[in-house]
């Protein structure tokens, strides 16, 4: 198991080193530089100011040796300083990560306690009206565009009812736990509704799949009821399959988070890349993207170790 | 176990205390990328500093130059302007400001002749990160006659002598030190971004109380400000990028006001206003974003003057302001924006003629052929690249409607729209333009337009692609008069070679006007004296003026 996590753990590495050479290339080779765009509108910045603009900040050297000075700086802990924030890169993330963390957990968390439950109730009777509405339920729910969704909520929820705000990551003048709470569960239903509806479906489909197995019929034959046993039984064996969507969808939930932080103006992650790409500011970026990377990387790992977890027969080779 | 749900359900279900009048809420789109006045230029810190900071001079209601730090705007009468006569034959110019006496930091500091040198210091350091350095090295000296009193000597006489707007004091006492210890990285470590709160910074109606990064700033009276005192105790501003979810906490009650620096785009505007929900009024307030159509002269359809008049002729230009922005955006006659003095008011806008458009081709050599679209003697088609900025929303409609009205001429634009960063940074920066650009140039009242329009201003190879002059466009007879108002003191005589430069900019066209951008300002209607200006030196500077009608 140590050996396998390790060869893992080194596989993981050099993907996370050929990922910060492929974002910074394409971070990079985006024509054009925040710099540029200053021109666009002030007839009194002339070429010559962008030039030495472009010369104090580095922008006019070449590709591979910024990475380079980047690398060694990220080795010994500087990530750089954000132009779009005018502060260190490590500053400017601590806020964000907490705040995506915190909304991710929650959707995920929120996400299985609906979807495992109909699952099992649509898995229990599939094909019947209740099965159809589950997954019809399913459907919409990944189907339907985030920011439409999110506005939406906005527009019940906050403008209709009053009942919550509509954006931002706490009320000002007010960091409470109570206030970021009631911040968060319009972003965290949101994301929740998108991503609820795959887990759902994917957790039906394996349920489906054990039903059939030889340790279902013993279990009905031990006496237990047809919800039991898709409850005691079914469901642990139909994890194994969802713990590779939860971790693979980590990805895709923090891209929908994007868009959630974007329209709830909740400052998180996925908006701080989508800022810092818009802007061009490469340490930001770098460091923001590199974060999500790890965050995935290690998160496929992890699922790779609750395999063997969950399900005992799994032995790791060497 | 109760109690806990009805206390957590509670807390859910009754929104924060609600702000009392005390405070005003403003919602903007952009949040400042750094807040020292000197460092890059962007709108959002525009809006935040005319609220925390004074230029010595700027641009009133009336577009004319006023003193906001110091008594007396200098003059040749007022005896506070003195020409200067060199010994290489160039002439430049002496003025002597005087600070306003009370004027003091937020920490009790007084602004003092040591703030303006420091300012002029780091303008003019070569590692120095202001993105126009030419105001700053345009001063070649700096004599000082007191903590209060100074003379600049500026290196050109011209016209704009006396405005004072872009050396902005900064506070020695506190950031001479940062600064003298690494000139280089001072950019980082200033304390405008590493403790904006720091009261001594500030020198305003308002000084900076809190700064959540990306989110909101939130200001309070400063209480060293030597104007008339605020309503308001504090002033939020807050940043909600996403423009229909802006929309929506102004709708929710949790913002107060849009500014229309930064706010809604215009059509939203325009929609939002059609609601009409009584809670809000909505003023819209045409600004200096000349939009307009470049095109570039190295093609051989627009080197004629009388094809660049057809496509002008062909556009219902009032027709367009009308349908699309329900008239709010006047039409641009030349680059010279209506409320400005030197505007020539008999000047009209080209008329819309699809008939003269016609014959205006006919005489260039364009008839029609085959497919409807124009061809020359040679055979080559009426046709050419029309760009602008992808993912603009307004400009694409645009362009949709220019295409469908020239297509009626028979002239053929085909679309070709790019990222903005590509269609600044290399399609125009470096002229690789084949047909026409659609965008906004952004001006100040008065504004010379010599980089964009002089021919010495073409960028190329050789000059290392300065200049803005992005149309190619050369005229002796332009560069004279754009000489010859920058150095023109006297009024009179400068309106009229104003009114020379309009009509010679309307009859060759170096550049297709379309209209003036409108801001649209959405205002609570309980709230007055938010008074827009139209140009750089925006509505927060007279912050003070701000109060509830009751």
């Amino acid at each position: 198991m140590s050996a396998y996590l390790v060869r893992r753990s080194a596989e993981a590495l050099v993907a996370f080193v050929i990922v910060s050479v492929l974002v910074f290339a394409l971070v990079g080779l985006m024509p054009g530089d925040p710099l540029d765009l200053q021109l666009k509108g002030d007839p009194d910045i002339t070429t010559a100011d962008v030039e030495r603009l472009k010369a104090i900040y580095g922008l006019d050297r070449p590709l591979w040796e910024r990475y380079a000075a980047w690398a060694r700086g990220a080795l010994s802990g500087n990530l750089g300083f954000s132009r779009l924030y005018a502060q260190p890169v490590t500053a400017v993330l601590g806020d964000p990560i907490l705040n995506t963390v915190v909304l991710l957990g929650a959707s995920l968390v929120l996400g299985l306690a609906i979807a495992l439950p109909l699952a099992v109730a649509a898995a229990a009777r599939p094909g019947s009206p209740l099965d159809l509405g589950i997954n019809l339920f399913a459907f919409a729910g990944f189907s339907v565009p985030s920011f439409w969704l999110a506005l939406l909520m906005i527009l019940f929820f906050a403008v209709d009812l009053g009942w919550l705000p509509s954006g931002g990551v706490h009320a000002i003048g007010d960091d409470s736990l109570a206030s970021r709470a009631r911040h968060l569960v319009l972003p965290a239903l949101t994301l929740t509704v998108l991503s609820t509806g795959i887990y759902l479906r994917f957790a039906r489909g394996a349920l489906l799949e054990v039903i059939g197995e030889d340790f279902m019929r013993t279990a009905r034959a031990k006496g237990l009821s047809h919800i039991g046993a898709l409850v005691h039984h079914a469901l642990p064996n139909a994890l194994l399959p969802l713990v590779t969507i939860v971790a693979l969808q980590l990805g895709t939930l923090l891209s929908g988070a994007l868009v959630v932080e974007v329209v709830f103006a909740y400052r998180g992650m996925g908006k701080l890349i989508f800022d810092a790409i818009l802007a061009n500011d490469y340490n930001l970026a770098m460091a923001a993207l590199l974060l999500a990377t790890a965050l995935t990387l290690i998160c496929n790992v992890l699922a790779d170790v609750a395999y063997g977890w969950l399900d005992p027969r799994i032995r790791y080779g060497t | 176990m109760l109690r806990f749900v009805v206390a957590i359900a509670l807390c859910f279900a009754f929104p924060a205390a609600g702000w009392a009048r005390d405070t005003l809420r403003i919602g903007m789109t952009q949040f400042p990328s750094t807040l020292h006045p000197s460092i890059d230029s962007m709108l959002a810190k525009t809006y935040v500093h005319g609220m925390t900071l004074r230029p010595i001079t700027g641009f009133d209601h009336d577009w004319e130059v006023a003193c906001f730090l110091c008594t007396e705007v200098p003059s040749f009468e007022n005896g506070r302007a003195e020409r200067v006569e060199r010994d290489d034959g160039s002439v430049g110019v002496r003025v002597r400001y005087d600070l306003h006496p009370d004027a003091r930091w937020g920490d009790g500091v007084p602004v003092t002749t040591d703030d303006i040198l420091f300012a002029w210091r780091f303008g003019t350091h070569p590692a120095s990160t202001v993105p126009a350095r030419e105001a700053y090295t345009d001063v070649l000296d700096i004599e000082v006659h007191g903590p209060k009193s100074f003379t600049l000597d500026l290196k050109d006489l011209t016209y704009r002598y006396n405005a004072a707007n872009v050396l902005r004091p900064l506070p020695a006492h506190l950031e001479a030190e940062i600064f003298e210890a690494s000139p280089e990285t001072y950019r980082n470590r200033t304390l405008y971004d590493t403790d904006p709160t720091e009261p001594g910074l500030w020198m305003g109606p308002y000084r900076i109380a809190e700064v959540a990064t990306g989110q909101y700033v939130v200001l309070e009276r400063n209480p060293e400000w030597f104007g008339e005192e605020p309503y308001f105790e504090r002033i939020v501003i807050e940043v909600v990028e996403n423009t229909p979810a802006l929309e929506a906490r102004l709708l929710a009650g949790e913002i107060d006001m849009i500014p229309g620096e930064g706010g809604l785009p215009i059509d939203q505007a325009i929609a939002f206003a059609e609601r009409g929900d009584d809670r809000f009024r909505v003023v819209y307030e045409p600004s200096l974003f000349y939009e307009h159509l470049e095109a570039n002269l190295d093609n051989p359809i627009f080197q004629d003057v009388r094809v660049r008049q057809a496509l002008l002729h062909a556009v219902d230009r009032e027709a367009l302001s009308e349908r699309l922005f329900a008239g709010e955006q006047p039409v641009a006659a030349t680059s010279v924006h209506p409320l400005d003095w030197t505007h020539a008011d008999d000047l009209e806008p080209h008329p819309f003629n699809v008939e003269l458009a016609r014959e205006l081709l006919d005489e260039a050599g364009w008839t029609v052929g085959p497919g409807g679209v124009r061809t020359n003697a040679a055979g080559d088609r009426l046709s050419f690249e029309l760009s602008t900025t992808a993912g603009n929303r307004t400009r694409e409609l645009v362009q949709q409607y220019l295409q469908a009205q020239w297509a009626a001429i028979g002239v053929e634009a085909v679309i070709r729209n790019l990222p903005p960063r590509v269609l600044f940074a290399e399609h125009l920066s470096r002229r690789q333009f084949p047909g026409m650009a659609m965008f906004a140039w952004v001006s100040t009242p008065e504004h010379l337009p010599q980089t964009t329009l002089h021919s010495t201003m073409i960028p190329s190879a050789e000059n290392s692609w300065s200049g803005q002059n992005y149309a190619g466009y050369a005229n002796p007879q332009m560069d004279a008069l754009i000489d010859a108002i920058e150095v023109e003191l006297d009024r009179e005589a400068r309106a009229e070679l104003w009114r020379r430069f309009q009509e010679l900019y309307a009859t060759d066209l170096p550049a297709l006007p379309l209209f003036f951008r409108a801001n649209a300002h959405i205002w609570p209607t309980w709230l007055e004296g938010v008074r827009p200006t139209g140009h750089q030196d925006i509505s927060t500077l007279w912050v003070e003026e701000w109060r509830p009608k009751d």
